[in-house]
């Protein structure tokens, strides 16, 4: 946005909201995963899930500057509602995920009245406690949600009635990806819609908006609802997936990781929660596979040195490269 | 009746140690975070190093309870400063997230540190027998241990007002919170005030720690899993008001204490809840500045 004019096609990609090479070869990457990483296929959809995890928060932390450390909230609500909903209501796919984003949505909503008033530490708070209230309640509602054991015992019905959701994951990772590829849409239609453009502004100067006339809380209540629906979508996604909720979708972890995930990525650039939670995910399991404790220590040093050296995340440093490589 | 009563009394005492508990770890955030405006995650993980350290003292060297724990300040407020003068430097100057991310990887790495040093299992600091057994008042039964650490936490409110209020450092700091600026040209070292500060708040931090581990057990993980209930204490005092947290820890404590005991179904969801309506009615905090 600031950057100066930039030469390199990839640059060029990584600065604007337009479909380019780069979307080309992410679904060239994840259709190529699903031949060449057949027995990762498990880990492949959790990858994916996280990336709309990622992207959604990447709506309201980087283009809105809303500060959360709580956005499992809706991971966990749409989780929860997706998986109720299979359980009591219907085991169809693609409604239960309309259920988990409305569901999410509609605790977007009601948090942000209160997140949204506040800014800053209050702010990260706000977030943190709207999370482990609904955790707290999550674990006290057990007749409905089981609490310590997980939401089980649903099952999921075919999607669209034709692919049933099979052992070995197939049908489970293009699921996954065709609403990775929607939601992908959507929030490039989003940043560079008014209410995108709005919102970052916003974040870079709140007063200077509202002076312009912006009615800044509903905007960012509103980006706040949608990235909500967003991370719901996540959420179901997991649950309808996994056959299983457990409490620790709405925990502290869940918020913290994608929050790693998204600044080692970099934020307010869509591209940078595909980095961040690919690096991060494939990252985690084979360190945690490995040593789990020295692994937490190599997460704790890795964030440092991102904080202190790669501000902007690993896309902002592929973009600051391929730059300078194009204006030689 | 009377043992309703009696009953009512002994959770009020309970929920206020509990609460001056709550203080003592929470107090040092307030005072960092109000002062130098950092968002410092660590802050529960300076107060699981200043138990372990005393703990170590204790069981390893053999020093006294009452020496150990004044030891165990000194190191983890010398760790403090350390890191304040390497890590916390580079973020100062950043935006909230920076903050957010280094003190969390921080937190991070003391963790796993822990782990690798101390196991997972769950420990506290062993009671000298004078602080052991209970004592009746009327009716009522209180345990030695409660009583000390609602006087041991009323000394550090008092002594911290007093620091603040009354010498020449707390008017240094409050200038320096004031207008950075103008304490800068009328020749007040500023980072050396906010070294100072961020080490005694690591300091206060270490003996909540250590004084609350009977309550709060020592765990790897204790900077992760009570880093919520500190956060919400300074939050819902009002940044970096020390009345306020002293507020919000006894209201919380008394509110946790007494909803666990005549609302069992609803567990820890009443202080959430609490925390959700207090900070809805007053965002600031209960005493904003």
């Amino acid at each position: 946005m600031t950057t100066p004019s930039l030469n390199s096609s990839v640059a060029r990609a990584f600065s604007r909201h337009r479909y380019n090479l780069l979307d080309l070869v992410l679904l060239g990457a994840a259709v190529a995963t699903f031949f060449l990483a057949d027995l990762y296929l498990a880990l492949a959809t959790a990858v994916l899930i996280m990336i709309v995890f990622a992207l959604s928060l990447d709506i309201a932390q980087g283009y809105g500057g809303i500060e959360t450390l709580g956005h499992a909230a809706f991971f966990g609500t749409g989780a929860y509602a997706a998986g109720l909903y299979a359980m009591h209501v219907s085991s169809e796919p693609i409604s239960g995920l309309f259920v988990g984003m409305a569901a999410a949505a509609v605790v977007g909503l009601l948090s942000g009245l209160a997140v949204l008033r506040t800014a800053g530490l209050t702010q990260i708070m706000l977030t943190l406690v709207c999370a482990t209230l609904l955790l707290e309640l999550a674990n006290v509602a057990k007749p409905l949600t089981m609490g310590d054991d997980g939401l089980t015992g649903y099952s999921v019905a075919p999607v669209l009635g034709l692919f049933q959701f099979d052992i070995e994951g197939r049908t489970a990772y293009w699921y996954a990806l065709a609403v990775l590829v929607l939601v992908y849409a959507f929030c490039k239609f989003l940043v560079s819609s008014p209410l995108g453009l709005t919102a970052q502004g916003v974040r870079e100067n709140p007063t200077r908006m509202a002076l312009l006339g912006v009615p800044v809380r509903r905007r960012l209540l509103t980006l706040y609802a949608i990235s909500a629906a967003l991370g719901g979508a996540a959420g179901a996604l997991s649950a309808q997936v996994n056959n299983i909720v457990g409490l620790d979708s709405l925990g502290f972890t869940m918020s913290a990781n994608v929050l790693v995930m998204l600044a080692l990525g970099g934020t307010g650039r869509l591209y940078g929660a595909f980095l961040g939670a690919i690096v991060f995910m494939l990252l985690a399991d084979r360190a945690a596979a490995l040593d789990p404790t020295n692994w937490l220590a190599a997460l704790g040093v890795l964030l440092i040195v991102v904080v202190r050296f790669a501000p902007t995340g690993l896309s902002g440093c592929l973009a600051r490269w391929t730059n300078k490589e194009g204006t030689q | 009746m009377t043992s309703t009563l009696a009953t009512f009394l002994s959770l009020a005492v309970d929920g206020i140690a509990y609460g001056m508990m709550l203080f003592l770890i929470s107090v040092g955030l307030t005072i960092t975070l109000g002062v130098m405006r950092v968002v410092n995650l660590t802050h529960s993980a300076f107060a699981m190093i200043g138990g372990y350290i005393a703990l170590w003292f204790i069981q390893r060297a053999g020093v006294h309870f009452f020496l150990a724990v004044p030891l165990a300040v000194l190191a983890t407020m010398a760790i403090g400063a350390l890191l304040e003068r390497t890590l916390y430097r580079w973020v100062y100057g950043t935006h909230g997230l920076g903050q957010l991310l280094m003190t969390i990887g921080l937190t991070f790495i003391i963790t796993a540190i822990v782990k690798n040093l101390a196991g997972t299992q769950l420990q506290s600091l062993p009671l000298p027998p004078s602080l052991q057994g209970n004592f009746s008042v009327g009716p009522l039964t209180l345990s030695v241990y409660r009583a000390f650490l609602i006087g041991a936490s009323a000394v550090v409110a008092f002594a911290l007002w007093l620091g603040i209020e009354r010498t020449a450092f707390g008017a240094r700091l409050r200038a320096a919170v004031d207008n950075q600026r103008m304490a800068r040209c009328v020749g007040i070292n500023v980072p050396a005030v906010f070294s100072a500060t961020f080490a005694i708040g690591c300091g206060l931090a270490a003996v909540g720690g250590a004084l609350g581990s009977p309550m709060l057990p020592l765990e790897p993980y204790y900077g992760l899993k009570y880093l919520v209930i500190v956060m919400i204490v300074v939050a819902v005092g009002g940044l970096g008001s020390l009345r306020g947290s002293l507020y919000a820890a006894l209201l919380l404590g008394l509110i946790d204490t007494l909803g666990r005991y005549y609302l069992p179904a609803l567990g820890a969801f009443v202080i959430y809840l609490a925390v959700l309506a207090i900070l809805l009615v007053r965002p600031r905090g209960l005493v904003a500045n």
